[in-house]
């Protein structure tokens, strides 16, 4: 078994007391900012990555992984005492949490959360051990042609099948491939839509873009709208379980991670459909069905899990391909090229002791979660009662630091401030930010392996086709787009299950 | 993030007039994307060059702003993204908006001038009091102690030195 020695040798790296601590720190900060209402682990990892800045490559992606799940989990915690999910992938969870909470049942929400996050994640994390080795293999022999097919076939997932309005995500996607264009054309070192401004020369800080309409435009948002009336919080003891509940809920851990997984790995982009898809089928096997919509600790242990699974999938095509799939991965890949390190099929290759150590940090970050997070479940809850005008005052003050600390200069603050403005439009329109996010990261990649491919076919478009692959993709992509609407039509009725309707309606 | 509450198909059509304020801007970020492209110059012997990805990018923005703006017309109204801490059913507080952005200015201008220390304090304390917190000393001296603090956490902790602006000498 290769694999597993190369993640011993990564444990090894990894379990040094110093990378140890940088772990166990990751996990309190992801989860301390995780679990503030309005930060979801896109805007945690962001609005943290300026901590990163003086530390070696290897210290820093240890303390990433401890601060992206910790992330997930804070985001689970407010969702299970909060009556509204902050972000869609909790939206599952809150629906039985919230219920369970308000039984008087908080404990057990949140511990069967933090234990099927744990198990999501850790077989997650193998999987992905195993599986990107596997795949990055096969990717190095993929072309230009074929690495522009799978970026356009993940953009138009992202942005056609998810979301409520195509029209919308489309437009996202664009005003996103549009801040992609900022800066100087690769090949030929001239100035695109600088508007003649220095400092525009070498692009948009991707950091300054996810912390502006992360960060600040969700600031901004939220005070338009400031709900005025204190939410009540739901006080928690420390979370344990009973026997009945554990015999509940380790079937739905297993599921939600076989669901999670494949939909985190493949350019599906996000946790929102396998997260329903759990709680549909947790509803569908279990024998107390009567109990779902009032508390059922299945429908909270599923989705959870799928949650994770689906968080820990997406390393797949991200150390892989060099592709991220959802708007953490974006910023992770930003994170990683400020160090020179480029994700992509030769990575495994160039820098195994980097990968691997990352694998295992995953792994460890995950264990030091549950470890640290059971105990400490009561105080992240106080964390909830935080006064908002103070807490959104606390999230601009990092934000701003996390863009002045880049270059120290007060032009990335100002332009922190414009896409703060852009996050703030977003979201008045429900433009949908993922792919937007994307669409910034890797539209650049695009217009890079489209000019490789055409540049070897001397500009005829044919360059674009001349792979199995590529043609394999293109013809996936058509029955996408194509299948629905005719399925649709055919049948006379919305190809929405429904259950997602009644699910729609309910809440 | 659908907040269905109950709307029915017989209702006249609404139009979410702001949305034609955005196909707007979207059509004029497009036609200055294809612009800008026009003045780029294709090297010998580059058979594709910069300008052909800010010609598809700038063309589909048109498409979508004109796409965008006969929905509108149709009654596409926009739903605003739910959140913990959001009230949908309130009309948006302007003002609210305008101190906090005018506060981040404040900052962009003065914190190479004043330097971080000083005008970190004074975001968070601005930030705060625009957010209805009316507790300004208490707000200014967590400020205080968040910039410092985060001052000296880069300068010692991360070897990044921020500029200490008019506190220099005494951090």
């Amino acid at each position: 078994m290769d694999t597993l020695n190369l993640l011993l040798d990564g444990m090894a790296n990894a379990l040094t007391p110093e990378n140890l601590a940088f772990a166990a720190i990751g996990v309190l900060l992801g989860t301390f900012v995780g679990v503030l209402p309005g930060i979801g682990p896109a805007m945690a990892v962001a609005l943290l990555l300026p901590i990163t800045y003086g530390l070696e490559p290897t210290q820093s992606f240890i303390l990433f992984a401890g601060i992206y799940y910790g992330g997930m989990y804070g985001g689970s915690t407010t969702s299970i005492l909060l009556n509204t999910p902050g972000e869609s992938a909790s939206v599952m969870t809150a629906i039985e949490g919230n219920k369970m909470a308000k039984k008087g049942r908080a404990a057990q929400a949140l511990a069967t959360a933090a234990i099927g996050s744990f198990v999501a994640g850790t077989i997650g994390t193998l999987l992905v051990a195993f599986l990107t080795p596997w795949l990055a293999e096969i990717a190095v022999e993929i072309g230009a042609a074929s690495y522009f097919a799978i970026m356009l076939l993940s953009l138009v997932l992202v942005t056609a099948v998810l979301g409520s309005s195509k029209l919308r995500g489309f437009i996202g996607l664009f005003i996103g491939l549009t801040i992609g264009l900022v800066g100087l054309d690769l090949s030929t070192g001239q100035a695109r839509l600088t508007g003649g401004i220095l400092q525009l020369a070498d692009g948009v800080d991707i950091v300054v873009v996810a912390v502006g309409i992360f960060a600040i435009g969700e600031a901004l948002w939220i005070a338009a709208h400031l709900r005025r009336q204190p939410i009540d919080v739901i006080p928690v003891g420390r979370p344990f379980m009973s026997r009945d509940d554990w015999a509940r809920s380790w079937k739905p851990w297993l599921r939600g991670t076989a669901l999670g997984f494949p939909f985190g790995a493949l350019p599906a982009g996000g946790a929102e459909t396998p997260t329903f898809l759990s709680y549909v089928l947790e509803r569908r096997l279990s024998r107390k069905k009567e109990e779902f919509g009032h508390g059922a600790i299945e429908g909270v242990a599923g989705p959870e899990a799928a949650n994770n699974a689906s968080a820990a999938g997406m390393f797949v095509p991200l150390l892989a391909l060099g592709l991220p799939v959802t708007a953490t991965a974006a910023v992770l890949l930003a994170a990683m090229r400020t160090y020179g390190i480029v994700p992509g099929p030769t990575l495994m290759t160039d820098q195994p002791e980097l990968v691997w150590t990352l694998l295992a940090s995953l792994l460890i970050g995950n264990t030091l979660l549950l470890v640290i997070n059971l105990p400490l479940a009561p105080m992240w809850a106080k964390l909830l009662q935080i006064p908002r005008p103070q807490l959104y005052a606390g999230i601009l003050f990092f934000a701003s630091l996390g863009a002045y600390a880049v270059n120290q200069s007060a032009f990335d603050v100002a332009l922190l401030l414009v896409f703060g403005a852009v996050g703030f439009a977003v979201r008045r329109f429900g433009i949908p930010i993922l792919p937007l996010i994307l669409g910034v990261i890797i539209g650049p990649l695009m217009e890079t392996k489209m000019r490789e491919a055409l540049d070897l076919s001397n500009g005829d478009i044919s360059g674009l086709f001349n792979e199995p692959l590529a043609i394999a993709i293109y013809v996936l992509l058509a029955i996408i787009l194509i299948a629905p609407p005719v399925i649709q039509r055919v049948r006379g009725a919305p190809l929405v299950p429904r259950e997602l309707d009644e699910q729609e309606t309910r809440r | 993030m659908t907040t269905a509450n109950g709307s029915n198909a017989t209702e006249p059509i609404r139009v979410d007039k702001a949305q034609y304020g955005l196909a707007a801007a979207l059509a004029l970020v497009g036609i200055y994307t294809l612009v800008d492209a026009r003045g780029l110059n294709v090297g010998f012997g580059d058979p594709v060059g910069p300008r052909v990805f800010p010609y598809v990018i700038g063309t589909a923005m048109i498409l979508l702003a004109v796409l965008l703006a006969l929905a509108t017309a149709r009654g596409d109204v926009a739903e605003g993204e739910a959140g913990e801490d959001i009230d949908l059913t309130s009309p948006p507080d302007w003002v609210t908006v305008g101190k906090l952005v005018a506060v981040l200015l404040l900052n962009v201008l003065f914190v190479n001038v004043l330097g971080w220390p000083v005008t970190g304090a004074l975001l968070f304390a601005g930030c705060a009091w625009a957010l209805g917190s009316r507790t300004l000393l208490r707000d200014l001296l967590v400020g205080a102690a968040l910039s410092v603090g985060s001052w000296y956490f880069f300068y010692v902790g991360l070897d990044v030195p921020l500029p200490p602006g008019i506190l220099d000498g005494i951090l």
